[in-house]
């Protein structure tokens, strides 16, 4: 079948720890849509994908190529896939790792995704059902939404120069 | 003889771990121009994409890692540490980061560490550690700014 390479959705869990949730939900996923191209770094996940192309781990240059063609990112809580998305406008939504599933050592993606909802490009989801409608509408949606340019501080820069400046 | 370069510009490592910590330090690249760069990070694949090729990988190793690993990962960042002999060290974390900046301050070098943004509800453990060898700490959450002797000056965001 031919593969609707406009609409890639290229999925990250990092290289540190496990993803089997995120990982299965994207295979089952990409089972029940076969015309779409799902492509994932799984990590260390244990979950062998059957339906969708899938890499261990990726180089920074093959991590950039996948970005720049997906119409969707699909991703843990990493800080590397949040602003990648945000540099490169890409839609992202983010599924949280959680404690309690013993998917890492505390909570903190919880706090971290909490933090980043409030961009338009950002969804955040906890569970498989909400990961399937947010895909649904992103889709929908594809190309609609952007956020604002991300910007280092100025402040952050002069901390920074005047240490630089007393060396 | 001063160790900067005969043209008075300032030599600045940025060294971190691979992914998030290595994406928020690249941010500060383009306002760093005035400065020599030199980077050191986990991941060999990034010396494609820094100024000039200036990197020096360094072994991959967290605090759940065997002893082994992580002295091997410390000497590598103190091998790294002399090669380059910057006058200012800055990092996001994390392990790599912590050697980095407690062997800067051994040798006299000025060292800034910068928390993760990831680290949204407290200053991450390694950043508490690196606090005493770190001449600043950024927070980049304000209701951070204090704590553990860490400074809000807004984030790489």
């Amino acid at each position: 079948m031919r593969k609707n390479m406009s609409a890639m959705i290229f999925v990250s869990v990092g290289t540190q720890l496990p993803f089997d949730r995120l990982i299965s939900a994207m295979d089952q996923w990409s089972g029940n849509h076969p015309d779409y191209s799902v492509f994932a770094q799984i990590g260390e996940s244990q979950y062998a994908p059957k339906n969708m192309a899938f890499e261990k781990n990726l180089s920074i240059s093959e991590y950039t190529d996948c970005f720049n063609k997906a119409s969707l990112v699909v991703s843990h809580a990493g800080m590397g896939t949040i602003i990648t998305a945000l540099e490169s406008q890409k839609p992202l939504i983010i599924m949280p790792r959680e404690f309690s599933r013993s998917e890492h050592r505390n909570d903190h993606q919880v706090a971290t995704a909490e933090k980043f909802s409030h961009f338009d490009l950002i969804d955040v989801v906890e569970d498989t059902a909400s990961l399937f409608d947010a895909i649904d509408s992103a889709m929908k949606s594809a190309g609609e939404k952007t956020s604002p340019r991300l910007e280092v501080s100025g402040a952050l820069i002069q901390a920074i120069e005047s240490v630089i400046d007393s060396a | 003889m001063d160790e900067r370069n005969f043209n008075g510009v300032k030599k600045v490592l940025l060294i971190s771990s691979s992914g998030g910590h290595w994406i928020q330090l690249s941010r500060l690249v383009p306002r760093l121009e005035s400065c020599d760069l030199y980077f050191a990070s986990t991941d060999k694949s990034y010396k494609e994409t820094v100024p000039d090729g200036h990197f020096y990988y360094i072994q991959d190793a967290s605090r759940t890692d065997t002893i082994i690993k992580i002295a091997k990962q410390a000497l590598q960042v103190l091998i790294t540490l002399i090669r380059v002999n910057p006058q200012v060290v800055i990092t996001t974390g994390a392990a790599p980061g912590f050697f980095a900046v407690f062997f800067a301050k051994k040798l006299g070098k000025k060292t800034i560490w910068i928390d993760s943004i990831a680290n949204v509800w407290e200053i991450s453990m390694s950043g508490a550690r690196a606090l005493k060898h770190a001449d600043l700490l950024l927070t980049q959450w304000q209701h951070l700014d204090s704590k553990v002797g860490a400074k809000y000056f807004g984030s790489v965001i």
